[in-house]
């Protein structure tokens, strides 16, 4: 018996009642993580990176709810959890951090109190326990003057020390895995790497898993060590990150490489995909990137297609049942 | 901060003025203080006399600082009416005021806060719904009419609650109370629920409103995904982010309380300033009309000084943004 | 822009003539569907419409003229209603201390109710139209100078104002010509009160509007931009300004009934719904409770339904209000 990965989705489906029908935002997504591995998740705005990440610490704001599949951290189903369960585990075994650290963080209250009460609420630790570690945590990720500024507000931080303290905040009880979605977006350009590499040194320390969403290339090539690349609520390739930069199988994932520019190649011209991601309440049957797609056969019209495994990666796509067909 | 607090001083003395002036223009030209308090037998010369003796030929602007002076003193000259100081008519009453309006301030915060929370945080729950059905029938309802059924229903037709007056009082100084004795809280009760049920359908829609919107905020949504008790996030981190809208309309509420003590008082016969005030209306007694808008208002303006200063309490953000200033 | 996600959210227009005209476009528009969906509203629509119809048509539909001083006697004083012991079959809700009839009265005074409402709201309507207009067009001193004052009128309660105007007129016309004024006396005290929320508005979206290029267009061709303000901003505030107006209007008829239940008001010669409270209220120890509970019911259930109303059309007009 293998040890169970630490986090396992299987086929997990999101959806959104609305007054105009259901709307399937997620539509049966499988992915595992591994204990201290970095997991980035990739996709336009709209593919559903984000929903699965609040999917996984349960989150998710109704009326959407998780219609199918399960998550399973350490082997344990946490999909189905009680309301108070969920709450004890979350910051506890996951953390979590928002993309925008201008309003992550309650205004009213000191980063001190916002920190001690998380750790308090999560370890049996005293009062004066807790602040220690508070200020351990915040020398860790980089503030100066970490005693003092305890007790300042949020308001008295610049945008990239706020997300250090966002960082801070989701670390302070030890989870085995955090979720940051879309930590660098808000920042700026000069700040972003140097919150990335905090991100990772700081989960290497300590061995915790992240799952990394963004629609940043360059930020997964830099730091993830596999890549699940979304489309429209679905799986569209997943696999090491330099396979998937590399040798790139779906469609969809080639046509996204295509469009980064890159500092030594030549200099081609980006190309570009042309249309757009479908909105939720008309994506097309079969595949559903098969109305942008340059090889669209007629299957791809009709039958969805599933994860099929291409050299270390898998991708959704049919065009790699022909290739391995005519290889074998 | 004082530099902030020194402006807001100014502001407010700038407003008291601007009161003190329509008060003294009321006193000064709306009916002839001279006509009213001599008899009909009175000789032109004597009229002047007593005009000059006033000080009714002065230049206005000497009459107004004169007034004004007065006014900060509590002089507000003699009632038509009554044949008394104004400020002892208006001093006696002040007391039964005060109770029954901070009373009722107490009752809208206490019970509206708590249902807007709670309508807040279960949007959908029956509760909340009957909550909303009585508070828009609460705004609906003329306060009037809410004391009229409230009489109606524990005075008359249960007999449980007094239906006017103060009940028995204790003199404790100049200061009069009825929160003493029993008596004096049993004539309290329905003036208070009576005044104070519209202020707190208002408190309760806004806590409600906010919450609804605080709720959906990132730093709230991050301090659940930290896992925090729910009652932390809840009564901790988003309920003091309404606060600030909460206090505001408030204090502005806690001035028509004392405003709206007028209705209650005429239909409870409490004997209160605002039942003072309505007699001076029906009887064109100037002086205390003049007395009660300048009183009315200094309590407004202290109450919305306050209220700014709470600000610096509840959000550090201001105390940073003014220091900077 | 509010405007541009509201457009959005709509469903999309279905193929086929596209109806133009401002009232095929709220017959087709989402406030037509909500006004529908919702069951309150229709009984709060219904409810307000025979309230209007009953006070316009009081002199027809009274089965008695209660300022008709020769149809009344006081033999029939405090008889009551329908259902009670003693009661008299010609008074479905009884009679008042002089004999007029409860029912009737309660019609002829929500007309007066209704008229001091309606003329108080399209007065502030207008002026405060007109100021917001003024205030955000001009801008500078004048746009200071009018919020300022907006902002000092804010601090008094609608009924504080009132009591005093009432209190000068008094003053000025003695107490006999008073009565005579009394309806338009407290037209204005009230309108005095509800302009500065129509100024706030209306000044808010000509601030807005007054950067826009077609402005600075009209004036670069010589079109008096004034004019141009009038044309485009007014359609845009419609929407608030309605909403406002519907919520004033039961704000301003609770003002006049306490206005008049205080006895500052409407005199009981002609009463209307508040002054007919204030003489029941007289009579609530004695046991005729009819007198004064009737006409209160009668007004809360106006002022409700057209508070409904006005909260239906603030949450499908959605509007910013301030």
């Amino acid at each position: 018996m293998t040890q169970p990965p630490l986090l396992s989705v299987k086929d997990l489906r999101v959806e959104f009642p609305t007054r105009r029908g259901i709307l399937t935002a997620i539509d049966g997504i499988s992915f595992d993580l591994r204990e201290g591995e970095v997991l980035g998740v990739v996709g336009e705005s709209g593919a559903g990176k984000s929903i699965t990440g609040t999917a996984v610490i349960g989150l998710l704001e109704p009326p959407g709810r998780i219609a199918g599949g399960e998550i399973r951290l350490k082997g344990e189903r946490i999909d189905n959890l009680s309301q108070p369960a969920m709450r004890k585990l979350r910051g506890k075994r996951i953390g979590m951090v928002f993309q925008d650290p201008l309003t992550s963080l309650n205004p009213l209250f000191t980063i001190g109190d916002q920190i001690i009460e998380t750790i308090l609420t999560h370890l049996p630790v005293s009062e004066r326990e807790a602040r220690d570690r508070a200020v351990a945590l915040l020398e860790e990720v980089g503030i100066p003057a970490a005693g003092q500024r305890l007790n300042a507000y949020p308001h008295q931080f610049s945008g990239g020390m706020r997300q250090r303290v966002v960082i801070a905040l989701a670390l302070c009880a030890e989870p085995e895995l955090v979720i940051a979605d879309e930590p660098t977006t808000a920042l700026d350009v000069s700040v972003q790497a140097q919150i990335i590499r905090l991100l990772q040194r700081v989960c290497r320390d300590h061995g915790t898993a992240v799952m990394l969403i963004t629609h940043d290339m360059g930020v997964i090539a830099e730091t993830a060590d596999r890549v699940a690349v979304m489309y429209s609520g679905r799986i569209a390739e997943i696999g090491p990150v330099r396979d998937v930069i590399k040798s790139p199988s779906h469609p969809y994932t080639i046509g996204l490489m295509g469009a980064i520019p890159s500092l030594t190649g030549d200099h081609e011209r980006l190309t570009q995909i042309p249309g757009s991601m479908p909105r939720l309440d008309s994506i097309p049957a079969g595949c559903a990137f098969n109305p942008r797609c340059s090889l669209v056969m007629d299957r791809c019209r009709s039958e969805r297609p599933q994860l099929i495994a291409a050299g270390e990666s898998q991708a959704a796509c049919w065009k790699l049942l022909e290739t391995e067909r005519a290889a074998g | 901060m004082l530099a902030f607090t020194i402006r807001r001083l100014v502001q407010a003395i700038l407003v008291m003025l601007v009161v003190a002036l329509i008060s003294f223009t009321l006193f000064r030209f709306v009916g002839d203080p001279v006509n009213q308090m001599v008899g009909v037998e009175t000789t032109p010369e004597q009229r002047e006399a007593l005009r000059e003796r006033l000080g009714l030929n002065d230049p206005m602007l000497t009459q107004f600082g004169r007034f004004i002076i007065n006014a900060a003193q509590f002089d507000f000259g003699t009632s038509y009416q009554f044949r008394q100081p104004v400020a002892e008519l208006i001093g006696r009453r002040l007391p039964a005021t005060l109770e029954l309006s901070i009373v009722s301030a107490i009752f809208a915060l206490f019970v509206g806060i708590p249902m807007g929370v709670y309508t807040g945080l279960h949007r959908d729950s029956i509760l909340s719904k009957l909550f909303l059905s009585i508070s828009l029938i609460g705004i609906s309802l003329p306060t009037f009419f809410i004391g009229i059924l409230l009489i109606f229903l524990f005075s008359v037709t249960l007999q449980w609650l007094p239906s006017f007056g103060r009940g028995d009082v204790v003199q404790l100084g100049w200061w009069s109370t009825g929160l003493l004795t029993w008596g004096g809280i049993k004539a309290l009760i329905l003036p208070a629920i009576t005044l104070g049920l519209f202020q707190m359908t208002l408190i309760m829609r806004l806590v409600r409103s906010e919450m609804l919107e605080v709720i959906r905020t990132d730093y709230i949504k991050f301090a659940r995904a930290r896992g925090l008790r729910q009652r932390s996030v809840n009564f901790r981190h988003a309920l003091k982010n309404t606060l600030v809208p909460v206090i505001t309309i408030t204090g502005l509420q806690l001035g028509s309380i004392i405003a709206f003590a007028i209705i209650t008082e005429t239909v409870f016969q409490w004997p209160g300033m605002g039942l003072l005030f309505l007699q001076s209306v029906q009887n064109v007694d100037i002086p205390i009309m003049a007395a009660y808008l300048m009183l009315i208002a200094f309590l407004f303006v202290t109450i919305n000084l306050i209220v700014d200063l709470l600000y610096f309490q509840v959000d550090p953000r201001l105390r940073a943004e003014r220091a900077t200033h | 822009m509010p405007i541009a996600t509201g457009e959005e959210a709509k469903e999309p227009v279905p193929a086929g003539p596209v109806p133009r005209g401002m009232l095929a476009r709220i017959l087709d528009s989402d406030i037509l569907h909500s006004f529908l969906r919702s069951k309150v509203t229709i009984a709060s629509a219904i409810v307000t419409l025979v309230f209007f119809i009953g006070a316009a048509f009081a002199p027809w539909i009274a089965p008695h003229n209660p300022f008709d001083l020769a149809s009344i006697s006081i033999l029939d004083a405090r008889v009551p209603p329908i259902g009670m012991d003693y009661h008299d079959p010609r008074f479905l809700l009884g009679t008042d201390d002089q004999g007029r009839d409860v029912f009737s009265g309660i019609l002829y005074g929500a007309r007066i109710s209704l008229a001091v409402g309606f003329l108080s709201v399209l007065f502030a309507g207008v002026v405060g139209v007109l100021l917001g207009l003024i205030a955000g067009y001009v801008g500078g001193k004048v746009d200071a100078i009018i919020m300022r004052i907006a902002e000092v009128q804010l601090t008094f309660p609608a009924i504080l104002i009132a009591l005093l105007v009432d209190g000068v007129a008094r003053a000025l016309f003695g107490n006999l010509d008073r009565e005579r004024f009394a309806f338009w006396i407290l037209v204005f005290s009230i309108a005095l009160s509800f302009w500065v929320q129509f100024a706030r508005t209306v000044r808010g979206s000509t601030l807005v509007e007054r950067n826009k290029e077609y402005v600075q267009a009209a004036r670069l061709i010589g079109i008096p931009p004034f004019l141009i303000m009038v044309r485009h901003v007014l359609p845009n505030v419609i929407g608030p300004v309605l909403v406002i107006a519907t919520i004033n209007l039961g704000l301003a008829i609770i003002t006049e009934a306490t206005l008049s239940f205080l006895g500052v008001g409407i005199p009981p010669t002609q009463p209307s719904l508040g002054t007919l409270v204030r003489i029941g209220n007289d009579f609530l120890f004695s046991g005729e409770w009819w007198i004064a509970m009737f006409p209160g019911c009668a007004l809360a259930v106006l002022v409700l339904a057209v508070n409904l109303l006005g909260d239906w059309l603030r949450d499908a007009l959605n509007p910013k209000l301030r």
